[in-house]
């Protein structure tokens, strides 16, 4: 099974959020901010975005920590990078310290480049072996999928911070408390059911997988 | 109590506390949310000005008239408002006046990356630098009384990293309130700044940022942190926290106000670290005064900086991050090579497929956008969210600079003599924030530009605020919507047309026929931007008939990310077939317009032809 990343110490967990425009990815970084503060500690939470109102790369970094200072996690030193598309993970693993943790989406929007056909995408095992280049632990999450099951493909964000909360030593009852301040009243069944089912993703079925 | 606030909303947070009554700004980012959090504050006027400049005024006018007041903008918004910044300079206020500038390092979403800073020596005013939300929200409440002790309005500079970063704050529930301000001033020598009275004030505001230097001598927010003697660093705003971060042993002396600086302070510091460096983003600003203040800086590996350059150490360019500081200090022989091997690169990230910024599905701008690449006229540009008709396949643009030059820049070049029309395009918040006067130039000098103001019906760019134009003020209440195809006739220009933006034939002929014309013509594109939340309900994702598309491509040169190349090939021609995305598509009709074989449904085909599984839009 997976190792909690414990967090105590005088260690700050530098978490990178990666998307694209439109898919919740700063809302979920400030879920995790949020949840940070609820248990006593120093959050940051940096937006980068650009200039796309949607549709373009989405990069959130979050730091928790007794002390935190830079608001920016440097290249080479995330704990965890949490992918909601899997260009965008890729994209951003230069920012993940060797040998540690990639949560990524299984899904992929294809970028107007690709749709145009100036670019490819690229296929699924180069993306895998390249994120296994740098990181220690790659887990894919269907994150959309599971989320369109569950009747709303919004909540896709949300699975995502389910499996995240499987790896770190946070009770899963303060989650639940960021969450639902963070969702309309009549989404928050939803979204507890996506949170659960993204915990148990990581926690059941670990999806582990060996470069290809 | 504590809250999680990023420092847009924690600057407004503080305004608040302060008992500040008016704010007036214009969106930019990354200041645009600093007077969106205030304007949802109880017992407060927020406005949207129409530029910066007339934001700076009205904050003005009401710190003349006893009111605390702000105004904020971007870094470039400072330059439309310097000459109010200066003239309020000169007369001091009757109320505290901060004024808010969000720089923005790396030019996440700007044309240049100035460091406002320098304008609070330029015009001898005092600047405060936070560096988290804290800061912003502590400084944004010192910055009145500082305004108030010394008579003078405060530049609060923040930037991009400390505006966008979210951070716990120590907010209060109290605001400050004050007795109603007296009559309104009758002070003619302080507040009219005719020469005789403006040679006066001269001397009272070099006096002032003397008295200023003095005062930061013992300022709390300059504050001395002395760990390790070894190195000694000087810091301000988000750059403090990479000293930190970077350098936790070492003694640190944290300038909340950068201008004017306590010489006294530095020159002890100095005296007890055995290094002094300084750590700042952008310009050398606080590393030259001390300098000139002759205090020795630790002389880097490799040499001082040599004239022209002054900054050493660390770049003048860029947003910095530890990575940067600590690399820079490497180089500098601050700090030991590192032992720990980089991060590999993966080779496939190298050459990843980009997701450039792009005009979105159901843009109004993309028809006119797509006449205009097909006249190939040079096009001069202006800032916001139609800048991307710059991008391919449309490529629809020659120049692009400051907010309100597009316009101007086409008549210059028409003045010039260039044999060729120019087409200046512009939209309707930068329209009126500095579009007006050009054009009113355009019309008054009679020269054959062609303008486009594509009307969106609203600041689209920022994030949808409300513009003359919109018919709501940055509060809510309904006002009047200023009728543009009203003011440019105006002005003068009677070939002046407002169209349908999606009817691409209309705008295209439209244009043919205009650009053999002499004189002024302005040709006004409306429809709401396609995210607004009444769009949105209108939006109908269209459908290609695979029997019909012979994959001619020419519904991808309309730049539509909704428009894929489908798996299926043409069987004559092998060419892919086009599909469209019915999770992005919004039905516009732009590529069923522009398509030569009908083989892209319109709306109202939709229904007549048979269903397959179109799925529901989010």
């Amino acid at each position: 099974m997976n190792s909690p990343v414990i967090l105590a110490g005088s260690a700050c967990l530098n978490v990178v959020f990666a998307g694209v425009g439109g898919q919740g990815t700063i809302l979920a970084s400030d879920i995790l901010a949020e949840v940070g503060s609820r248990v006593g500690l120093q959050v940051k939470k940096a937006e980068v975005h650009g200039m796309s109102q949607r549709g373009g790369t989405v990069i959130s970094h979050v730091r928790i920590g007794p002390e935190v200072y830079s608001p920016i996690i440097a290249r080479g030193s995330a704990d965890i990078l949490l992918g909601f598309e899997k260009l965008e993970t890729l994209r951003a693993i230069s920012l993940l310290r060797p040998g540690r943790i990639v949560i990524s989406d299984r899904y992929q929007i294809p970028p107007i480049t690709v749709s145009a056909g100036s670019a490819a995408y690229p296929a699924d095992s180069d993306i895998h072996f390249a994120l296994c280049q740098v990181a220690g632990q790659v887990h894919w999450v269907s994150g959309m999928e599971i989320a369109r099951d569950l009747g709303n493909i919004r909540t896709a964000n949300v699975v995502l911070l389910g499996a995240l909360a499987a790896l770190l030593e946070i009770p899963r009852s303060v989650w639940q408390e960021a969450v639902e301040g963070r969702v309309p009243l009549k989404h928050r069944e939803i979204n507890r059911q996506a949170f659960e089912a993204g915990f148990k993703a990581l926690t059941v079925d670990p999806a582990l997988q060996k470069p290809t | 109590m504590k809250r999680l606030l990023t420092g847009n909303e924690a600057a407004a947070q503080g305004a608040w506390e302060a008992g500040a009554a008016v704010g007036s700004g214009y969106p930019g980012t990354p200041s645009t949310e600093i007077m969106e959090a205030f304007a949802k504050m109880p017992g407060v006027y927020a406005e949207w000005a129409t530029n910066e400049k007339v934001g700076v005024d009205v904050a003005t006018g009401a710190a003349y008239a006893g009111k605390r007041a702000f105004s904020t903008m971007k870094h470039v918004g400072l330059n439309v408002a310097a000459d109010s910044l200066f003239a309020v300079a000169m007369t001091g206020i009757q109320a505290g006046l901060v004024i808010v500038s969000a720089d923005d390092p790396s030019m996440h979403s700007s044309q240049n990356e100035q460091d406002n800073r320098q304008y609070a020596r330029f015009c001898r005013i005092p600047c405060l630098d936070p560096s988290d939300s804290q800061d912003a929200h502590t400084f944004m409440k010192v910055a009145f009384d500082i305004s108030e002790q010394f008579d003078t309005p405060v530049l609060l500079r923040m930037t991009t990293r400390v505006c966008h970063t979210s951070s716990l704050v120590e907010v209060g529930a109290e605001r400050r309130s004050f007795p109603p301000p007296g009559r309104y001033p009758r002070n003619p020598s302080k507040y009219c700044m005719v020469p005789a009275a403006a040679r006066q004030r001269h001397p009272v505001i070099e006096q002032r940022i003397r008295d200023l230097a003095e005062f930061a001598e013992t300022f709390p927010q300059n504050r001395l942190e002395m760990r390790s003697r070894s190195l000694g660093i000087i810091a301000s705003g988000v750059a403090y926290q990479y000293a930190r971060e970077v350098f936790p042993e070492a003694s640190v002396l944290k300038l909340g106000l950068v201008y004017p600086l306590p010489p006294r302070l530095i020159a002890s510091f100095a005296s007890q670290v055995d290094r002094l460096i300084v750590l700042e983003e952008l310009d050398p600003f606080i590393e030259e005064q001390v300098r000139l203040m002759g205090i020795r800086l630790y002389e880097p590996k490799g040499g001082a900086p040599v004239y022209p350059v002054t900054k050493s150490i660390f770049p003048i360019e860029g947003e910095l991050d530890p990575l940067v500081v600590r690399h820079s200090a490497i180089r500098a022989g601050l700090l030991p090579a590192e032992t720990e091997q980089p991060a590999p690169t993966p080779s496939l990230t190298t050459a990843l497929p980009e997701r450039p910024p792009v005009l979105c599905p159901g843009c109004p701008h993309r028809g006119a956008f797509y006449a205009l690449s097909k006249l190939k006229l040079p096009i001069n540009g202006d800032i916001g969210c139609y800048t991307l008709g710059i991008a391919p396949p449309l490529n629809a643009m020659e120049t692009v600079s400051c907010m309100g030059a597009g316009i101007a820049i086409a008549h210059g070049a028409a003045v010039a003599g260039d044999p060729e029309r120019h087409i200046a395009v512009i939209g309707d918040s930068t329209f009126f924030h500095t579009g007006m006067p050009a054009l009113v130039n355009a019309a008054y000098n009679r020269t054959s530009i062609i303008t486009i103001i594509m009307d969106n019906r609203v600041t689209g760019m920022t994030g949808h605020q409300e513009n003359p134009g919109s018919g709501k003020t940055m509060q809510g209440a309904v006002t009047v919507e200023v009728n543009i195809e009203a003011v440019v006739r105006a002005l003068g220009i009677d070939r002046v047309r407002t169209v349908d933006a999606f009817d691409v034939e209309t705008i295209e002929k439209t244009l043919k026929e205009w650009i053999k014309l002499e004189g002024p013509s302005v040709l006004i594109t409306r429809e709401e931007c396609a995210l607004l939340p009444s769009a949105r309900q209108r939006w109908l994702p269209l459908r290609v008939l695979p029997e019909k598309c012979n994959g001619c491509t020419i519904c991808f040169r309309i730049g539509c990310p909704a428009i894929l190349k489908s798996e299926q090939l043409d069987p004559k021609y092998q060419r892919p077939l086009a599909e469209i995305d019915p999770k992005l598509c919004t039905g516009c009709e732009i590529c069923a317009q522009v398509c030569p074989r009908d083989a892209i449904l319109f709306r109202s085909q939709l229904a007549a032809a048979t269903q397959p599984d179109l799925e529901v839009k989010q």
